[in-house]
């Protein structure tokens, strides 16, 4: 009852014109970007974010706002995967390889339409997944110490560099270089600056939103001018979508599909590091096997375009659990989430719950309005979205660098921002040419103050002792599961993985 | 080849990084741990992934041609005049400037590059400065 409780109240919340209008904004936004190809969801909510601080919105409707943003993307995504064989995000390219061949066969409407419907199933699960199961991983986290806390913080880092990477290296290495970015700046528990080689600019520390938003935003801009790829995927292709109502029995088929997918992905979006790609490529393998009898998938299976976007919108709900009850995100957008509420100066974790339920309620209530709104959007009106996709990036482009550069400019109001932006943009395209996966960069900058901290409190604490780490059951289990996280993939999931990449592009994208 | 590179890059920025740790000044006032501990793990991580990439490296990756690369290598030099001059020219002109010049690049006539330049800078004028009154640069002119 105290559950439906605080649920009300996040209503109460989330039901103003202000906040209803942000949702719808985000919503429509979300959608666009993850239609076109070359923006997702992690460089899209990156370049909005200035947009939240502009607008001067609290915590709440920030979140509402960019969250909003991420259940669209994960919509989004599969418009052009269906029409196009392009996927628009990293989540959706799943999608291509049955929702194409339906849209050769003139049913484009029909999987548009399946597809909105797997969506929304799979976010209204997921949700309902965030609602039951991250008060419990508060309860557990309130039991979490400092060495507790850090033994976390390695956790997330080593399962997500088991799946993000088909190199483990490379994982830890981009692990590595964002933790040594972090530490840049003036140290918080002895006040010597670290680091700043005599730079008064580098004492406050380099700012995640900068580096953010270079990494994800404008190396995307350099991978286009490389390639010279100025014409719109969508231009001289025609686009008809036809019929928009599925077929009954069609539903009623992909209905058990769709169930479980939600389940799965919602799992696999729990976990640290896996998030929305694996989520829907496991469900769209597991799907295979266990209904392809007449092995009519990749040629144009409803269940094959269904599995893919349920797994990956309950994985973009799932994805929100350990981020918000534990303060540690598993994919690229949940990270950037964290550092929308760690500049507003909101620590997620167990404390959240206690101290700012309004917050988290709030966006629950809000995510559930939100993904009435983009079934509204992703069904009646696609054809809104198609459009979008004859915008040619020769404009978007541009657009999408200008205005980075406007919501640095914004914050920060320096040109020194803007030249360590650039920096990062250009390191962000070397990496992802070197198939260095950029998430745990960020994940890196993100943590690794909190991660020093608790480190240091914890040895502190024990007087020293650097043993009183792995000193009780609960961190141990952790450093236990850490490690499974690092070497388990070292053996079955190079399998996985290169099935994966084998679909995905290969520019080392961007992990949802 | 691309990997042994990065891979001894790697490891020379893991050694700077451990001396630039090692550098850092103990404040009399310190905890068990230090300011120097957390930095030398990291940078041990760093030298023994690099090191582990140079060793086993993977296929290279397809570079772009010399062409491709000095194309990007302009842009970049045109951002960076545009974060420099941004205050002194005002935001609508640099803008202008900048997106026409990333829009003429990627493959737009000159005259659609400079429409959509100037389309780009007047909407997020618009749209962020006088809709949500955001400060922008300001340059000489007052805009």
């Amino acid at each position: 009852m105290d559950l439906l409780n605080s649920l009300a109240d996040g209503f109460s919340i989330a039901l103003t014109w202000q906040n209803l209008g942000l949702a719808l904004l985000g919503c429509f936004l979300g959608t666009i970007m993850g239609a076109l190809p070359g923006l997702g969801p992690s460089n899209g909510v990156a370049i909005l974010i200035p947009l939240a601080f502009t607008l001067g919105l609290g915590a709440t409707p920030a979140l509402i706002l960019l969250t909003s943003v991420y259940y669209g993307a994960m919509y989004g995504g599969r418009i052009s995967s269906i029409l196009l064989n392009i996927p628009g995000d990293e989540p959706a390219m799943m999608t291509c390889l049955d929702g194409y061949p339906m849209a050769r066969a003139g049913q484009a409407g029909q999987a548009l339409a399946i597809s909105g419907l797997a969506s929304f199933v799979g976010s209204f699960l997921a949700t309902w997944g965030l609602i039951l199961l991250a008060p419990q991983l508060v309860k557990i986290a309130l039991l979490f110490g400092p060495a507790e806390y850090f033994a976390l913080f390695a956790l997330a880092f080593m399962t997500l560099g088991g799946v993000s990477s088909t190199n483990q290296a490379k994982s830890a290495f981009a692990a590595a270089l964002g933790l040594g970015l972090a530490m840049i700046g003036v140290d918080t528990q002895t006040g010597v600056p670290r680091f700043t080689f005599g730079e008064v600019h580098l004492y406050d520390g380099i700012d995640f939103l900068v580096a953010i938003v270079g990494l994800f935003a404008l190396s995307e801009v350099f991978i286009f001018l490389e390639e010279r790829h100025g014409s719109a995927s969508a231009e001289g292709c025609k686009m008809e979508i036809g019929r928009l109502t599925p077929p009954w029995s069609m539903i009623k088929q992909c209905t058990p599909t769709m169930l479980r997918t939600s389940g799965l992905g919602f799992l696999a979006g729990v976990l640290p590091g896996a998030g929305a790609s694996l989520g829907s490529f496991i469900s769209y393998s597991m799907e295979k096997r266990l209904v392809d009898k007449e092995g009519t998938f990749g040629k144009g299976d409803p269940r094959g375009v269904a599995a893919p976007e349920a797994g990956n919108n309950a994985a973009a709900g799932g994805a929100l659990v350990p981020m918000l009850a534990l303060g540690v995100p598993g994919s690229g957008t949940t990270a950037v989430l964290l550092a929308v509420l760690l500049s507003l100066n909101i620590t997620p974790g167990p404390l959240l719950f206690t101290q700012n339920p309004d917050v988290v309620w709030g966006l629950i209530a809000a995510l559930f309005i939100a993904n009435f709104m983009l079934l509204a959007m992703n069904i009646p009106m696609v054809g809104l979205f198609t459009r979008v996709l004859l915008v040619p990036p020769r404009i978007l482009m541009p657009l999408v660098a200008m205005v980075s550069f406007v919501g640095i400019y914004g914050i920060s109001g320096s040109s020194f921002d803007l030249l360590v932006m650039i920096g990062f943009g250009i390191m962000g395209w070397v990496l992802r040419k070197l198939d260095v996966p950029l998430v745990p960069i960020i994940l890196g900058t993100l943590l690794g103050n909190a991660m020093e901290s608790n480190l240091r409190r914890a040895v502190t604490i024990d007087n020293g002792d650097w043993f009183t780490l792995i000193d009780s059951p609960l961190s141990i289990g952790l450093w236990a599961v850490a490690i499974v996280g690092f070497v388990l993939p070292l053996i079955v999931g190079r399998v996985v993985r290169a099935k994966m990449h084998e679909r995905g592009d290969a520019e080392g994208s961007i992990s949802d | 080849m691309s990997d042994r590179i990065f891979g001894a890059f790697g490891v020379a920025l893991a050694i700077f990084y451990a001396f630039a740790a090692l550098a850092i000044e103990e404040s009399f006032l310190s905890d068990a741990v230090g300011p120097k501990a957390f930095p030398l793990i990291i940078a041990t991580i760093l030298g023994l992934s690099s090191a582990l990439i140079a060793l086993r490296p993977d296929a290279a990756p397809h570079w772009p041609s010399l062409s491709r690369l000095a194309e990007i290598a302009a842009a970049i030099v045109v951002l960076a005049l545009y974060a420099e001059l941004l205050p002194e020219l005002g935001f609508v002109i640099a803008t202008a400037l900048a997106a026409t010049y990333l829009s003429w690049r990627l493959g737009s006539a000159p005259l659609g590059a400079a429409l959509t330049g100037v389309g780009i800078s007047l909407g997020i004028y618009t749209i962020f400065h006088l809709v949500l009154d955001l400060s922008l640069a300001r340059g000489p002119l007052g805009f």
